[in-house]
């Protein structure tokens, strides 16, 4: 039996550039970016002060306040993206096909400002003072579980949390699970609202972030020598993934068909990649063994490219070592204007790719000044490009040294 | 300064997401007004917040109306 064909039939988002699909697309073609100093609350005391936060999000477009109450930032971005992906399927829940729609949407991170609220409220007025909502409201599959119950999706129901990788893996267990028969929709992705203090102040302790406090918007300079690490983003992306014949069957509009997934770990170190990038390497492959074709026909990379001075670099050899080092590959990062969307990254980044093929167009790596020496690959520097895309990759990696590659197709 | 029935209706408005208008004075948290378990601890708290007492957790569960909190704010001032 042949495997079952698994395409993209609706999107959505919530990102630094946008409340929504359009205007954060608009975002990545105009080469804006979505870095400011951070709102929320003082940050005087760390040695980051910038951020890519979400600007204008209305949570009451999407859910009673009441409901939101209940449900920490990252869960409010994840269902926000959710219901804008379902909705541009057109997707409609039956008796009939509710066991066979599942949902797996992750976070890297999960509800950093509730388990800070809760932990003020507990210093200072003791156990009883802690929120019932506490614990479902700030949980990381509680995206995917107020998803089933207010579409009514009663198939598989889950959420990976492997850090920065999250997304992706999320998106490519899904599309496993709808090739497998276990489902044939699955809406999925990944959410992040980490930029609070203990968020910002974990990462700054790592030694992740960029310090560019005197210029937020070059801060995110992924491949470029004066790169001094990521910035922190908050956001979400969803896709809804459907069975070839289901997705034709009730005339659906098909984005893409997602061709490849390929998961690997360094095996290395906790934060590091190794230098030859051989764990980012494996992830790709085993993505092109998937899809069965040959590496030459990926003409786009979105690449993890974080903006961090051993990231990049392993990860730019290890598509040199993929690709070949002659190869015409144009590789970039969206992250030079939205960020790091730590478990969203994938998702959001999977959505890009999606577009680039729509549209035909390769997103700009903004703020490459002077790429670094060993980083010899096309990295469209400065301004988007208009060219012929019929597969595209993209890629994330984790802490943990966990590491993830997707391919779509042009169908 | 509000009455304690003003102040406990706004509460009850604002942690159940209904209209002050909506809300009578018999109104049951769970049966008229749409709370759940969950939603009737939080309003407790609210309370609690809102007029500086704490209420055990046995007079909590009795209750169940916004005549109910009202009894038990006044009685307790």
């Amino acid at each position: 039996m042949s495997r079952r064909r698994v395409v993209v039939t609706g999107m959505g988002l919530v990102s630094p550039l946008g409340t929504n699909l359009d205007d954060s697309w608009q975002g990545i073609l105009a080469g804006r970016s979505g870095v400011a100093p951070i709102e929320g609350f003082d940050t005087s005391a760390f040695t980051t002060r910038f951020g890519a936060q979400v600007k204008g999000f209305e949570v009451e477009d999407y859910m009673p306040r009441k409901d939101a109450r209940k449900m920490d930032l990252f869960i409010q971005y994840g269902m926000a993206a959710a219901i804008q992906a379902i909705s541009d399927s057109g997707l409609e829940t039956t008796e009939d096909n509710a066991d066979r729609i599942g949902c797996a949407i992750g976070s890297g991170i999960g509800g950093l400002p509730m388990i800070e609220k809760n932990h003020e409220s507990l210093q200072k007025g003791g156990p009883r003072k802690i929120s019932p909502f506490f614990v479902p409201g700030s949980i990381i599959n509680m995206i995917s579980g107020n998803l089933a119950i207010r579409f009514g999706f009663r198939g598989p129901n889950i959420a990976i949390t492997t850090a920065c990788t999250s997304g992706t893996h999320n998106i490519g267990y899904s599309a496993r699970t709808i090739a497998y028969g276990d489902a044939d929709v699955m809406v999925c992705g990944g959410a992040e609202a980490a930029s609070t203090p203990l968020g910002l102040g974990g990462f700054a302790a790592a030694r992740a972030l960029s310090t560019r406090n005197d210029d937020p918007q070059t801060a995110s300079r992924p491949w470029d020598k004066d790169r001094d690490g990521f910035v922190l983003g908050d956001g979400a992306g969803v896709l809804v993934l459907e069975e070839y014949e289901h997705a034709k069957a009730r005339g659906a509009k098909i984005y893409a068909e997602l061709t490849g997934f390929g998961m690997s770990d360094d095996a290395y170190h906790m934060t590091l990649p190794p230098e030859d990038g051989r764990g980012a390497a494996a992830a790709m492959r085993n993505a092109i063994r998937d899809a069965g074709f040959n590496a030459d026909v990926i003409s786009y990379i979105n690449a993890h490219g974080t903006s961090t001075p051993a990231g990049d670099l392993a990860e730019s050899r290890a598509v040199e070592s993929v690709m070949g080092a002659a190869s015409k590959v144009a590789v970039s990062s969206t992250k030079s204007m939205i960020g790091h969307l730590l478990g969203a990254a994938g998702a959001v980044e999977a959505v890009f790719c999606i577009l680039a093929i729509r549209d035909q167009v390769a997103p700009p790596t903004i703020n490459l000044e002077n790429p670094q020496e060993g980083c010899n690959l096309d990295y469209v520097p400065k301004e988007a490009r208009q060219m012929k895309i019929d597969h595209a990759l993209t890629n994330s990696f984790g802490f943990g040294g966990t590491n993830g590659s997707l391919i779509f197709s042009k169908v | 300064m509000s009455t304690i029935e003003e102040r406990v209706k706004k509460i009850v408005a604002e942690q159940l997401g209904v209209k002050e208008g909506e809300i009578q004075n018999s109104s049951s948290f769970v049966e008229d007004l749409g709370a759940d378990s969950l939603d009737t601890v939080e309003l407790v708290m609210a309370l609690e917040e809102e007029f500086e007492t704490e209420i055990p957790d046995e007079e909590a569960e009795k209750i169940t109306t916004v005549q109910e909190a009202m009894d038990y704010v006044t009685a307790n001032q």
